[in-house]
């Protein structure tokens, strides 16, 4: 496609005198573009997008370098402060133990991110490739991953987390990271699947199998740029709901357990003195829900963005 | 803007009967992302009771947009009537209530559309999307409506009725399919129908059947019948009439006869020429050039300008009104008289 | 439609064996349950050999998981770690989760379904966007900090309900912790009703039962509703499980003595018996749940019936 079909348009617009202008059907944009620009396009229109990745951003900023906004050390905690509400210095008050809620909500963001973008890059990993592979080739191999995948489907993962991870004794990021994986990739599994298989029957696959392309550059040319769209927008959102996760089964006692740092053992300590001091709740609380928000807007967003037929 | 006056140059077959629809200088507009889109720029149109008039144009020309406007479905908003009257049995029906519009919809004006397998309800049997129409405007029982549709059936040739009653669309060929929409649109004997491209999705053999049905209901019910269509073959057998839209405007309205026998507008004249014809064998097909404006920014002038062989500098400043050509006819063109002459 | 009930039984047995040898695998096979059952203390060698030949624990992992269910057959799901059977536990722990559960049901399904309707049909307007804001909300912050924070404000420091539910669960003291265990679905359910509406409000056949000059209500109830509710009713099958593990963090939120509690008494107690016969009926419930689901769908939907 030409370069300048903008100024081609303009041209004619501005002045209908001068023969024949191609003008685009009424439902097309003037100007042509493949579904990534078009989608990079509309999010740069968009403050929420702008805010989520933001947001998610500082969180990974944070998580790397928590020493760049909190000062003290999350493990260094004084029994004589336990409970003690915001004071100068220490805005956000004090838990149980008497560490400082400020440092240990910033510190237990490390964890959080961890959990997310581990389990999340093997989810996608996995489910991506086995549903992919199942969708491509169907037959056998599409019979047997698809019951697999209904048997993990069997088990709520809640449910599964706690019999998994009481199990192995887990409580640490790998653990968790590890369950999530395990009874997480199904689910993006069929949602590939079901992208492949019809992008697979798309004409322009049928043209590119007809004109010989072997099946490695089948699937990576054309079917995975198609059927990537629905992988990357369930991924961010998961994202987010691991990371909710992850803080639910430490709750329950066998996610990660102390001397880690997180924001799931912050909330659950902070639960059962919800009525002495309710201020250690609302910033684990608070920095946890931001995140999951985020990630849940951030996929929202791109998935508006790369799926016209929404808008 | 010149807006396309007197209606008088609207032809009607039989002048002592008024018209069973008038549609007088419609406009409707879409608001996009992109801006207004004007869809339908001025229409002028009138169908009688035993007529049929084909409206004829390219996808976007606004000829499916004024025929829904005709049946009130369009979405409001997006869609916006900025201006324009339509008598039906002489009342104005855009300054009619919403629940007086509702009544008329199925029992007078009844509508066909493409695509009768989208069309129709995926969940519900055939059966009860035809007794739907006695149910709620007859108020009859779910066993007498049900034994209206299988009459309903039978008529328009679905065989073994009584048995396919409770089956669901997608157990139907396409042929049954659309002869199921036109049974729905039958079931109350509107005074009007309007069928908005009925057979495009049909197989060619298909087709026939399916107009000739069409055509034949029509005579027997003594309705009037507006067939929206970009098929001049289709239109041809049946259409007493035809207008041609280009860019929400008619460009040319003639007695199907004249139209076929003489064009008398440029774009009329090309879509004729880029019929395949048997005789051309061999010869390159005439094809006319450049595409279909974009709605939110239509040419000035003549909206055809850019596309058109003979278009000269007023083309592109002027408005061309509707000229009459001889008694029954109407051509959009500045030079209609040299469209004509060729 | 038999044969299609039928295909979907034949199809449900290999995925109830996989899910309960995958739950067997992991309780028996990742963990030492005799290790376990002494927590700290060092087992006598000779006691743990017993224990290990009582339970068949010197067999190969699916001769266990064959013994087992050949027990669960016979409705013996061995004993806790108090010594009561199992299968009393069940009974007395399974009627109040169902209360529970049935309660978060059928607030997720009615509340969830009204939102998600009214937004659809109004989209874009004031209401829309409300419910969108309070879907997105709900759904990021944890069902546990919420479930806190309604029962400190609402129950202790309001004292508008109980702040804990009392004997035998009646349900007037199961709305809170019902509206906070179907919190998170309800979003979906309202989300996902909202698209599925919005999409078909579009659809060709809606336009026909426009022109067919059928009244407004009639158009919403009759044609669009029941092919927008198609995948809101499998998303709510499926989420019936989702609810009943669910539970484990609202009963103990609002120390309910169900199944939540049980499994956790169970995981505490290192009980694998326990567990494992509890994951195990939750899992069958979830199954059945699945299956009505399926068998929902091809009412619901002819395409399906007769494909």
């Amino acid at each position: 496609m030409p370069e300048n079909t903008d100024s081609v348009i303009l041209d004619s617009a501005a002045a209908a005198t001068s023969g024949p202008a191609l003008i685009a059907d009424v439902d097309k944009r003037d100007k042509p573009r493949s579904l990534w620009n078009d989608a990079w396009y509309d999010l740069r229109r968009k403050p929420v997008f702008y805010i989520s990745a933001l947001v998610i951003l500082f969180l990974i900023v944070i998580a790397i370098w928590p020493g760049l906004i909190a000062t003290g050390d999350p493990l260094q905690c004084q029994l004589i402060n336990s409970l003690n509400g915001p004071s100068s210095g220490h805005w956000f008050g004090y838990d149980q133990q008497g560490c400082d809620v400020y440092t240990r909500t910033v510190y237990g963001a490390r964890a959080s991110v961890e959990v997310g973008i581990f389990s999340t890059v093997g989810v996608a990993v996995l489910g991506a490739v086995l549903g992919g592979l199942s969708g491509y080739f169907g037959g056998w191999l599409d019979a047997i991953l698809s019951r697999i995948s209904d048997i993990f489907f069997g088990i709520p993962i809640l449910l599964g987390g706690v019999v998994f991870l009481s199990a192995v004794k887990g409580g640490s990021v790998t653990t968790v990271s590890t369950f999530i994986i395990l009874l997480g990739w199904p689910q993006l599994a069929r949602i590939a699947r079901g992208a492949v298989i019809t992008a697979k029957e798309q004409d322009y696959v049928l043209a590119a199998k007809a004109l010989g392309a072997g099946h490695g550059r089948v699937l990576l040319r054309h079917i995975a740029p198609n059927a990537l769209a629905p992988v990357i927008v369930w991924s961010t959102i998961a994202l987010g709901t691991f990371i909710s996760l992850e803080a639910t089964l430490s709750f329950l006692g066998v996610g990660l357990k102390p001397p880690a740092v997180s924001w799931g053992i912050d909330i659950s300590s902070a639960s059962e003195q919800i009525r002495n001091a309710p201020h250690m709740l609302l910033w684990p609380a608070g920095a946890l829900s931001v995140t999951v928000l985020a990630f849940i807007l951030l996929g929202d967003a791109v998935r508006d963005a790369l799926d016209p037929k929404l808008r | 803007m010149t807006v396309i006056d007197d209606i008088s140059d609207v032809p009607t077959p039989d002048a002592s009967l008024a018209p069973l629809l008038e549609v007088r200088d419609l406009h409707v507009e879409f608001h996009t992302r992109d801006g207004v889109a004007k869809a339908v720029n001025g229409v002028n149109y009138s169908v009688s009771a035993g007529e049929t008039l084909a409206v004829l144009g390219e996808s976007g020309s606004g000829k499916s947009v004024s025929a829904q406007a005709v049946m009130g479905i369009l979405d409001m908003p997006p869609a916006r009537i900025p201006k324009g009257e339509i008598f039906f049995q002489g009342r104005d029906m855009l300054k009619m209530s919403g629940e007086e519009r509702r009544k008329i919809r199925g029992r007078k004006i009844a509508m066909i559309f493409q695509d009768a397998l989208s069309s129709l309800n995926p969940v519900l049997s055939v059966g009860y999307q035809l007794g739907e129409m006695y149910r709620v405007h007859q108020g009859l029982s779910r066993k007498d409506a049900k034994a209206k549709a299988i009459e309903l059936m039978d008529r328009v040739r679905i065989p073994a009725a009584r048995e396919r009653v409770g089956d669901y669309p997608h157990q139907f060929s396409g042929g049954m399919r659309q002869r199921i929409m036109i049974a729905m649109a039958l079931a109350l004997e509107p005074d009007l129908i309007i069928a908005d491209e009925p057979t495009t999705a049909l197989d060619v053999t298909v087709q026939a059947q399916v107009m000739e049905l069409l055509a034949e209901l029509q005579r027997e019910y003594n309705m009037g019948l507006i067939l929206i269509t970009h098929d001049l073959g289709v239109v041809a057998d049946v259409a007493d009439k035809i207008a041609v839209m280009y860019a929400g405007r008619i460009v040319e309205d003639a007695p199907v006869h004249d139209i076929y026998a003489k064009p008398a507008h440029p774009y009329t004249k090309g879509l004729l020429q880029s019929i395949p014809r048997l005789d051309q064998k061999g010869q390159e097909l005439y094809a006319i050039k450049g595409l279909p404006p974009n709605l939110t920014r239509i040419p000035s002038g003549c909206a055809f300008n850019p596309r058109c062989p003979m278009a000269q500098d007023i083309c592109r400043t002027d408005v061309p009104p509707l000229h009459p050509v001889g008694t029954a006819r109407g051509s959009a063109c500045h030079f209609w008289k040299e469209t004509l002459g060729e | 439609m038999g044969r299609y009930v039928i295909r979907r039984l034949l199809q449900m047995v290999p995925v109830f064996i996989g899910t309960t040898l995958l739950i067997f695998v992991m309780v028996y096979g990742l963990g030492d349950p005799v290790a376990a059952m002494f927590g700290d203390r060092t087992p006598d060698p000779a006691t743990a050999a017993q224990i290990r030949h009582d339970l068949h624990l010197n067999d190969p992992l699916w001769q266990q998981y064959l013994i087992y269910m050949q027990h669960i057959f016979k409705g013996d799901f061995g004993k806790a770690s108090n010594g009561q059977p199992v299968t009393e536990l069940l009974g007395t722990a399974f009627p109040v989760t169902l209360r529970l559960t049935i309660m978060a049901f059928v607030i997720e399904a009615v509340v969830g379904i009204a939102l998600g309707l009214f937004a659809g049909l109004r989209r874009g307007r004031f209401f829309d966007t409300g419910v969108l804001a309070m879907t997105l909300l709900v759904v990021s912050i944890p069902t546990f900090v919420t479930g806190f924070v309604l029962q400190y404000l609402l129950g202790v420091k309001w004292g508008v309900v109980h702040p804990s539910v009392g004997e035998g669960a009646p349900f007037k003291d199961l709305f809170i912790p019902g509206l906070v265990l179907a919190g998170v679905s309800l979003a979906y359910v309202a989300r996902l009703t909202r698209t599925s509406v919005a999409e078909n409000s579009r659809a060709d056949y809606l336009r026909t039962a426009v022109a067919k000059g059928l009244p407004r209500r009639r158009v919403i109830t009759n044609h669009m509703l029941r092919n927008s509710l198609i995948p809101v009713v499998t998303f709510l099958g499926t989420d019936i499980g989702n609810l009943m593990a669910g539970a484990l963090v609202t009963e103990r939120i609002f120390n309910i003595h169900g199944v939540g509690y049980q499994i956790y008494q169970g995981i505490v107690h290192n009980n694998p018996p326990t567990v494992v016969g509890f994951v195990t009926v939750l899992v069958i419930i979830f199954l059945g749940a699945n299956l009505l689901v399926d068998l929902l769908y091809a009412v619901l939907d002819p395409r399906i019936r007769y494909a």
